[in-house]
């Protein structure tokens, strides 16, 4: 028994994956050959399961950006903005974010999960009411816990019971912070924004979406979520990442409220911590501008999303609510996802496997995550494959119509 | 040995109330597990009932609806047992803010 006998439990389920032949948190490539495929085993293999909704990653622009970034500016920051200053390319991010959202203020921070520790940690203090959606992200948790704001959670994606739960504050002083989330990363339905902007209004709460899986995805733009729900004028904080549709590292936030940059001296998160080295900060340059000027990539995207998602539904799986470029696929249980999940990666197919108690309803998931640069072919081989695994482990009936045992 | 002996007066004074809340709770987790469910102060809600982290989320969230109140997660942490849920609703509705 050592100091980490307290998460016996987790060992328990950890092993019994092992023990079934499979270390999904352990997947090791031999290499990555491009947006889509990697090499596994020495077998090419279809990345199904990387974020990378704009197939951004090897975008010649966007490598040629940070390689040069790299050579003129070194390999790292080696610390802090407050201790070591700001690059020109960390200033430059800054407005071009704030440039792409409309917004006035810009803040960078080194990851997507950093930026939801800092600003969550920030915004709301003792005193406070943070309001936070039931299934949200686990940096959004997180953030709540560094901070010191009630938090009070609300049902999944119900501005009723969030309406709910904000006239039971009535008359209770202090500042509110309602928290949603774009797209869920787990089972790829978007937030109803434009009722949560209503309550926000009636309430005056503050309201703070986290468009990590939709920044570059939704909105006639590539916004995000608010800019498609017509609401960003009643979003007073977007958060966001860098490490999907833009295909690098990061996060950010951006705001119109005028006492933004005090921010910068109050958040830890932001202020104790390396910031993002030359190199990531211009890719990621490159990348807004390529979501700026090549709205056809959210186009392939959208594409390549509804085949999936239509192409599973109609074989019989049960798959998310809405055709998002995450697509996730109910499983009966756990060892039968873990053997659909190792299966699907013997013949060529990489995704990702979530099981409880990190899904939101229990139930275990093959959650998939589509890319504009996927075609046609590699979404038809990874719908085949499904079928072939689907019945293998008798989940589709021989006219694959409907699945046997999917909940 | 004395004191004792005065808290479990004082308990038995207030037991009215709390029986009735754990009436209340019991008919919660009857709604919440699908089954009826015997509970004493001393019933562990996780390790008793055997309920999943899911099933403790839509337990409480059926607390609150039940008594209008929303309990904070930092209070949630803090319950353990039908003693400590009946405290942290107490506090709640009196407006207590420990």
């Amino acid at each position: 028994m050592t100091i980490l006998a307290k998460h016996a439990a987790s060992k328990l389920v950890y092993d019994s994956l092992k023990e079934h032949g499979v270390d999904p948190v352990n997947v090791r490539f031999d290499s990555v050959l491009s947006p889509t495929e990697g090499m596994l085993h020495g077998r090419r293999t279809i990345l199904l399961g990387t974020n990378n909704y704009l197939g951004l990653t090897f975008d010649p622009d966007c490598i040629e950006r940070s390689v040069e970034a790299t050579r003129s500016q070194g390999t790292g920051t080696t610390g802090s903005r407050i201790a070591n200053g700001s690059y020109d390319g960390h200033l430059r991010l800054e407005e071009a974010l704030a440039n792409f959202y409309g917004c006035q203020h810009a803040m960078v921070f080194s990851t997507g999960y950093q930026a939801n520790l800092g600003i969550l940690s920030t915004l709301v203090g003792r005193g406070d009411h943070l309001m936070l959606d039931a299934d949200s992200h686990a940096s959004i948790y997180d953030g709540s816990r560094l901070g010191h704001a009630e938090v009070i959670r609300f049902r999944h994606n119900s501005p009723d019971d969030l309406y709910k739960r904000l006239r039971r504050l009535e008359g209770v002083p202090g500042d509110r912070l309602i928290v949603v989330e774009g797209i869920y990363s787990m089972l790829g339905d978007t937030a109803p924004l434009k009722e949560f902007a209503a309550v926000k209004r009636e309430t005056g709460a503050y309201l703070l979406v986290d468009e990590a899986h939709s920044m570059g995805v939704l909105g006639a733009t590539g916004r995000g979520l608010a800019e498609a729900a017509g609401v960003e004028d009643d979003v007073d904080f977007i958060v966001g990442t860098f490490s999907k549709s833009l295909g690098s590292v990061g996060g950010f936030c951006v705001s119109n409220n005028p006492d933004f940059d005090i921010l910068r001296v109050v958040c830890r998160p932001y202020m104790f911590t390396a910031s993002l080295p030359p190199g990531v900060i211009g890719s990621t340059l490159a990348a807004l501008e390529k979501v700026r000027s090549e709205p056809q990539l959210r186009v392939n995207l959208m594409r390549n999303a509804h085949r999936l998602h239509d192409g599973l539904t109609a074989l019989g799986f049960q798959t998310g609510p809405e055709a998002n470029p995450v697509v996730a696929v109910a499983m009966p249980n756990t060892e039968t996802a873990v053997l659909f999940w190792k299966l699907l990666l013997d013949k060529g197919l990489y995704l990702n496997i979530a099981i409880p108690p990190a899904t939101p309803t229990n139930v275990s998931l093959l959650r998939s995550s589509v890319s504009a640069a996927h075609t046609t072919q590699q979404i038809d081989t990874a719908l085949e494959l499904f079928a072939d695994v689907g019945r293998q482990l008798g989940f589709l009936t021989a006219d694959r119509r409907r699945a046997g045992g999917v909940v | 040995m004395q004191s004792n002996h005065r808290l479990a007066l004082v308990e038995n004074k207030d037991a009215d109330p709390q029986a009735q809340m754990r009436e209340d709770i019991a008919s919660v987790f009857e709604q919440v597990l699908g089954h009826p469910v015997q509970i004493t102060d001393q019933t562990d809600i996780v390790e008793d009932l055997g309920m999943d982290s899911l099933g403790v989320m839509n337990f409480v969230m059926a607390i609150e609806d039940f008594y209008d109140i929303s309990i904070p997660l930092d209070r949630i942490a803090q319950i353990q047992t039908v003693a400590d849920l009946i405290h942290a609703v107490q506090d709640l509705r009196s407006g207590t803010p420990t």
